[in-house]
């Protein structure tokens, strides 16, 4: 008790700081997206420390860490691409003197980094992620114009590698050891084995060209079935295989005969009484899982050249455009950061046992 | 001629089919339990009586069956029942309460949410009415708060809270007969006898039978209106509770009773039953005991003794007994 009790006033304490910090910044901070920034930072506070609800108070905390974090990842990003040798107009054949300093000019490259960086973030507050030095188009257009490609591959192939996933390994379970559990667990041994990118290739290969089942994706056609079905497999054998493996390890558990010997039906048992328990280990996997996917496997996305995400990251860092990397990243880390938010969340609502304190 | 029994087992035989080979858990027990009784099964680790239990649940593990005999419940043989028969049946007219209350409550739902499904499957009952039983058969168990405890999950009571929880939602929907496996092994003792006492009392007030296993004689004697001792999947003697704890007639009861601990012989030394208990893969021909027995003699090796009837309230399965009855009779003849 007291050691819980020692741990809220540190919570507290530091909350109460952010607090400060965010009150100082709304007074000191001469621009309009930083005030309204502060304010969120001030609210989230406040919440953590008076929401009554511990749900409530965690989210918040939630919140205010995966700022922080998104705001470390942003530095990390950007003071390692200023360590690298070169800039973003070193090419073979360098451009003039002249001509490299007008662009130097426009993307602040002349400026002390710590210029460089506060400018950064003030556009980034803005929602402005800057504008590539490789194309000139803003940055942020491109990413959510391909983000809206990637989301739609990698939703289809998310939700298909949850549910095909959880069907595949409770069968397995409840087969276990006679010819269904065999074959499954051969493919999806196989499958997660196989890298995404052999499995990328062989489908394209196989019923593209040879059997001509599917078009080949082109933004005019999108065909979706391959490309889904390359992004899936893996996810969706792991998913299997982790069920199976939880859905055993439920099955024996006491509580399972208890519901049996309440006279529970066998297909309420599993789906009632098992499921619910051996979904635990899955959901962990699931989060990361899917921003991984919604964020577009970049391998995969090339092979089928479908233009989305992955797509772009990879162009962006063979062209070295640098304000095309950073805004990539931090888009990424911002919907991983969300990701493991919301999977921490259905954890507390399938598992009571979780306690956010 | 009395009533017929509630239930009656006839030469059951349970087996576990593993890789290593069939394990012979229950091995041909018979028992009669009449309506209101209270039956108590005996025996250390791996002596069948869980297995016994379960075997009339039928809810043992994917690789048990059983192999042989009939389980008639008021003259009905169970395993003729098909699965949904048998589901109807667990719950409403057998109920089973388990060793370890820390885990047999699912730890993902509320206590009202699983107390109102035992009732829900087996009534009609509407909401409300599920709700008020559920209530009631809380207070019933003496669970205090019952409201704000219907409302919470398994790890927020402790565990002797937890296994009144468990009673409550098997005596839900008024089963003619309670299995108790082992219910009080996994509670502290204050906690034990309280549990102990709640069943007593709850016998009184609903009437079931009670079938009562345990490995701890003294915890049941004064419950017991029979006792079974089981040895190896076999019934070594059987007989009302007094006859068992007083004149003990095989030589395992008798280790069984050594070896509980007394208060009111201070400095005597505990005595174990020596030797390890049988592998149930390679059962030996003749009396399972014999390798730990004392008194073995040649034909306990060769010949699995029969069940003989010592009195009018006891029998027993140990050849000693056979020994006895013939020195006494031939001590008779020849006096």
């Amino acid at each position: 008790m007291t050691e819980s009790d020692a741990k809220k006033r540190k919570m507290i304490v530091l909350m109460l700081l952010a607090l400060v910090l965010a009150v100082m910044g709304w007074i000191f901070l001469p621009i309009k997206s930083e005030k309204i920034l502060c304010t969120v930072v001030l609210a989230l506070s406040c919440g953590a420390v008076f929401f009554s609800n511990d749900t409530g108070r965690y989210v918040c905390k939630r919140i205010l860490l995966a700022l922080l974090t998104i705001l470390i990842i942003a530095a990390i990003t950007f003071f390692a691409m200023n360590a690298i040798p070169g800039g973003p107009f070193s090419k073979e054949k360098a451009p003039s003197a002249a001509v490299q300093a007008v662009l130097e000019e426009r993307f602040h490259l002349n400026e002390p980094i710590g210029t460089q960086f506060r400018l950064y973030l003030e556009g980034l507050m803005q929602g402005n992620f800057g504008v590539s030095t490789k194309t000139g188009r803003e940055i942020a257009t491109t990413i959510f114009s391909s983000f809206a490609i990637s989301a739609k591959l990698g939703g289809y192939a998310a939700l298909c590698a949850v549910i095909l996933g959880l069907i595949l390994g409770s069968i397995a379970a409840l087969n276990r050891g006679k010819l269904a559990d065999r074959i499954i667990i051969f493919f999806t041994t196989l499958f997660v084995a196989v890298p995404s990118f052999i499995m990328a290739t062989l489908l394209l290969l196989v019923f593209c060209l040879q059997l001509n089942w599917f078009p080949i994706f082109s933004t005019d056609n999108p065909s979706y079935v391959l490309p889904v079905i390359a992004l899936m497999l893996s996810p969706m054998s792991y998913i299997t295989r982790l069920t199976k493996t939880s859905m055993l390890d439920v099955l024996g558990q006491d509580y399972i005969r208890t519901a049996r010997a309440k006279g529970v039906k066998q297909w309420k048992v599993i789906f009632k009484h098992a499921l619910k328990n051996a979904l635990i280990p899955v959901i962990t996997y699931v989060g990361p899982m899917t921003a991984y996917i919604l964020t577009g496997s970049m391998v995969v996305e090339s092979v089928f050249t479908t233009g989305g995400l992955g797509t772009k990251f990879v162009q962006g860092i063979s062209n070295r455009d640098y304000p095309m990397i950073m805004g990539t990243t931090i888009f990424l880390a911002t919907l991983m950061v969300t990701m493991t938010l919301i999977s921490d969340l259905v954890y507390k609502a399938v598992d009571p046992r979780i306690d956010f304190n | 001629m009395s009533e017929m029994p509630i239930l009656q087992v006839k030469n059951l035989h349970t087996s576990f089919f593993t890789d290593a080979g069939e394990v012979r858990a229950v091995n041909g027990i018979s028992y009669n339990l009449d309506r209101g009784k209270v039956l108590g099964i005996v025996g250390e680790s791996g002596s069948g009586k869980s297995v016994s239990a379960y075997s009339v649940m039928q809810i043992l593990t994917d690789t048990g069956r059983v192999t042989e005999g009939e389980i008639l419940f008021n003259g009905d043989n169970i395993l003729k029942y098909d699965d949904k028969q048998m589901a109807a049946f667990r719950g409403s007219k057998i109920s089973i309460i388990f060793q370890d209350p820390m885990t047999s409550l699912n730890p993902v739902f509320t206590i009202g949410n699983q107390l109102r499904e035992a009732i829900r499957i087996h009534t009609d009952r509407n909401k409300e009415e599920i709700q008020a039983r559920a209530l009631e058969m809380l207070q019933l168990v003496g669970v205090n708060e019952p409201e704000k405890r219907l409302k919470q999950y398994p790890h927020e009571l402790s565990g002797g809270m937890r296994q009144r929880v468990m009673i409550a939602m098997a005596l839900a929907c008024e089963p003619d007969i309670l299995i108790a496996d082992e219910p009080t092994t996994a509670l502290d003792v204050t906690i034990q006898a309280q549990i102990l006492e709640l069943m007593q009392d709850l016998q009184k007030k609903m009437g079931m039978a009670i079938i009562m296993i345990t490995h701890d004689l003294g915890v049941i004697a004064d419950m017991c209106d029979e006792i079974i001792v089981m040895y190896a999947g076999k019934v070594c003697e059987r007989g009302t509770a007094d006859e068992i704890f007083y004149n003990p007639r095989h030589e395992y009861t008798k280790g069984l009773i050594r070896s509980i601990p007394r208060l009111s012989e201070k400095h005597e030394k505990l005595v174990p039953i020596a030797g390890t208990p049988v592998d149930l893969l390679n059962l030996p021909k003749g009396c399972a005991f014999a390798s730990r027995c004392d008194r073995a003699m040649k034909i306990c090796l060769r010949e699995h003794p029969e069940e003989i009837r010592v009195n009018e309230n006891h029998i027993a399965a140990c050849w000693a007994n056979v020994l006895q009855m013939y020195e006494e009779e031939q001590g008779g003849t020849n006096a």
